[in-house]
């Protein structure tokens, strides 16, 4: 069996031309949105999507997982990019199907051909079954699962199924995460002809990091009570974990800096690189992109992957720092409790560090508010949040309230609250326990919509690049 | 010492949605009453403690429920003296089902509850999300996020937690019913948290716990300045977040 399932019919030749002038018309009349040439192209031409898939010499890489798929793909296609590969990859954000369409006919000549070696495409849990009905994928590499977005899902374990078939359909190499008990079971499920699993994993004492969702249901609701009991506080997958062999572990995190340790590796000894990334979590996603890299590439020096490594930067609201007014404004979107934890342990404040948070309820974002509830706040006790923003800010401002985090401004709109917020202090006593004293750095914590919003307004008064969501 | 001892149920296999934030309610709200609250996480093969003069319970996974059933059925009796006796109780999702007669399973099988609640369930492939707001004799309007597959029956005469105005949603969306009410034992579909934004709900609970044990409910004996300034001001936050809730799409 190939790995196309496609079927061509008559027009098909006419798909490419068909689709791009769709895509300049959409362009021009601002109609339909990015995925718009890609639904007309799916309707018109179901088997164009495998059948140019098709044509890659390297196939397809599938990254999919609840939290770092834009961050891991982003790794990904740029080592592989360093490593001399044409790559073709989904702009950020777009991860369903339709939207890797949409791209593959912005990059496809009119004969329909497709001017690369591999693709790295980031798919949706949801999604990523759909594709994968479509095309199979050579290599996948599934992050973590995590609470996010239950309402689509139902739950965390129907997410894990999802992740399941991509793992059955996989013709090469599945590269799981040792560390989530979920992801690093779906070994089992791995059955294609020929096909392999590795794993990525962390050195036993960054584990306490990265605690699973398990763990994470635990900790939250026994905080009130931590003396009470002590067991459980060690992560379940720790005992489990210690027999799979991993193929890239990070064992240190540094001030801009990591150490992996490759299995095989003659030296035997972990190597260090400098990063750009910020945050503990998008380093263990490095990890991540360099166990796939490896198993593509296989031959590839190490010391060339970690170059790939430390010119990668942070993707759009992945700890993305923006200048307002000689000041560095980090943007940081949290769209689960696991990322807003996550988050709020990678970016501590400083005395001098005024923070916002921005929660919006939009489908994109999540309707259910519940998963802020599963976000331990107590950390930003001492310098308190400043402003509270977003549809659902007063959820927010209560639920800070009851984790006793002191809170400056509420205001459900994003552009007034935005401009109180940067608006340079008087001097005048702030609200109790907010810094009165200029910032030295900001935070804003946003969901996805949210995030636009904010973007878009810090464009106006400040230099905001193009961080891959534009396209 | 003004004590009150809270039990969260099963909290590491049943507890999905923010759960864990109707402890945290009931503990703050307790201390700003000026009660000192002390919670005991209850998980499979923990002693039972001496004194419970509360118990709150969540939702959980298919497969958390069934890590949790054999030590359920060991502490049924247990539990059903202590809901006779008028302990108050919440419990959420499917800990509401759990406390129900049985659950049957869209394949036919059916799990046994241990009865509290008169009511039973039957599995259903589509699942009820949604942002919900039910209209309460008790507590008023009662708002939050629905998220189950099962439908709730409930036996005659047993008193539904409030009602909703539309179909597809609620205890079975057919009859417009939501949650249940037994002795002081409350269960609900209800997510949110649901007691953040329903502090009435919460309150019951509390001044229930506090009369069984000390005969009277008096937070102006105990209460500071600062606690009570503290309490209103969540209540505020409260309101302003029930407002923008109750308005959102489902």
């Amino acid at each position: 069996m190939t790995e196309t399932t496609g079927k061509r019919p008559w027009n098909a030749f006419a798909t490419p031309a068909i689709g791009k002038l769709v895509r300049a018309a959409a362009r021009v009349t601002k109609h339909g949105g990015s995925a718009f040439p890609g639904r007309i192209a799916e309707r018109i031409d179901p088997g164009f999507l495998a059948r140019t898939l098709a044509q890659l010499p390297l196939g397809v890489v599938l990254v999919s997982g609840t939290n770092g798929k834009t961050t891991t793909t982003r790794m990904v296609a740029s080592m592989l990019s360093d490593l001399g590969l044409r790559v073709f990859t989904n702009p950020t954000g777009s991860n369903f199907t339709r939207g890797v369409v949409s791209a593959l006919l912005e990059r496809v000549s009119l004969g329909g051909r497709l001017d690369a070696d591999i693709a790295v495409l980031e798919l949706d849990e949801a999604y990523a079954v759909h594709f994968v009905r479509q095309v199979r994928p050579r290599y996948a590499l599934l992050l973590n699962v995590m609470r996010d977005q239950l309402d689509r899902f139902g739950e965390i374990d129907n997410t894990a199924r999802l992740l399941g078939h991509v793992a059955e359909a996989t013709t090469g190499t599945v590269v799981l995460n040792r560390e989530d008990p979920r992801i690093a079971r779906l070994a089992e499920l791995v059955r294609q002809p020929g096909a392999n699993v590795r794993y990525f994993g962390l050195s036993d004492d960054l584990r306490s990091f990265f605690p699973s969702d398990d763990d994470m249901a635990t900790t939250v609701a026994v905080e009130g009570a931590a003396s009470a009991t002590s067991k459980d506080t060690a992560p379940a997958s720790s005992s489990a974990a210690q027999q799979l062999p991993a193929d890239v572990t990070l064992t240190r995190v540094g001030d801009h800096e990591a150490d992996f340790l490759f299995a095989g590796d003659q030296s035997s000894r972990p190597h260090t690189t400098t990063v750009k990334l910020e945050g503990v979590y998008n380093l263990y996603n490095a990890a991540a992109a360099l166990a796939v890299v490896h198993a593509i590439k296989p031959d590839a020096p190490i010391d060339t992957l970690l170059a790939a490594v430390a010119r990668v930067t942070p993707a759009f609201g992945r700890g993305e720092v923006i200048d307002v007014n000689g000041c560095p404004t980090e943007l940081l979107l949290v769209k689960n409790p696991m990322g807003f934890r996550l988050s709020l342990a990678s970016f501590p404040p400083s005395d001098t560090t005024d923070t916002m948070i921005v929660i919006n309820d939009e489908y994109a974002d999540g309707r259910d508010m519940s998963w802020l509830w599963d976000v331990d706040f107590t950390s930003l006790r001492g310098t308190g949040v400043r402003q509270v923003s977003g549809v659902r800010a007063w959820d927010m401002a209560l639920r800070l309230g009851y984790d006793q985090v002191p809170v400056g401004a509420v205001d459900t709109d994003i552009d007034a609250a935005l401009a109180a917020f940067l608006k340079p202090t008087s001097g005048a006593s702030g609200t109790s326990g907010t810094s009165a004293a200029a910032p030295t750095s900001r935070h804003i914590y946003c969901t996805y919509t949210a995030m636009l919003k904010v973007r878009a307004a810090l464009a106006r008064i400040a230099d905001v690049s193009d961080a891959g969501v534009g396209k | 010492m003004t004590t009150i001892d809270i039990m969260s149920l099963y909290p590491k296999d049943m507890n999905i949605y923010g759960d864990s934030g109707n402890v945290l309610t009931v503990t703050r709200r307790l201390a700003l009453y000026g009660y000192e609250p002390r919670v005991t996480a209850y998980n499979q093969g923990d002693d039972w403690p001496d004194h419970v003069d509360m118990i709150l319970g969540g939702g959980g996974q298919d497969t958390g429920q069934k890590k949790i059933i054999d030590d359920f059925f060991r502490r049924a009796d247990l539990l059903r003296t202590l809901a006779a006796d008028g302990v108050p109780m919440l419990m959420i999702c499917g800990l509401y089902q759990l406390f129900g007669e049985y659950f049957e399973t869209v394949d036919g099988t059916r799990l046994d509850g241990i009865g509290v609640i008169g009511a039973y369930t039957v599995g259903q492939d589509v699942r009820m999300i949604g942002n919900l707001v039910e209209h309460s004799d008790d507590f008023g309007d009662v708002i939050g996020y629905e998220n189950h597959s099962g439908q709730t029956f409930l036996r005659d005469g047993v008193r539904p937690l409030g009602h909703v105005d539309a179909d597809g949603r609620g205890n079975n969306g057919e009859d417009h019913t939501e949650g249940a009410r037994v002795h002081n034992v409350i269960g609900t579909y209800m997510h949110g948290s649901l007691l953040p934004k329903n502090p009435a709900i919460a309150d019951f609970l509390i001044r229930t716990a506090v009369e069984r044990r000390y005969g009277a409910f008096e937070p102006e004996r105990y209460q500071s300045d600062d606690q009570r300034a503290a309490l209103a001001a969540l209540d505020r936050a409260a309101d302003e977040a029930r407002r923008v809730a109750a308005e959102r799409p489902r």
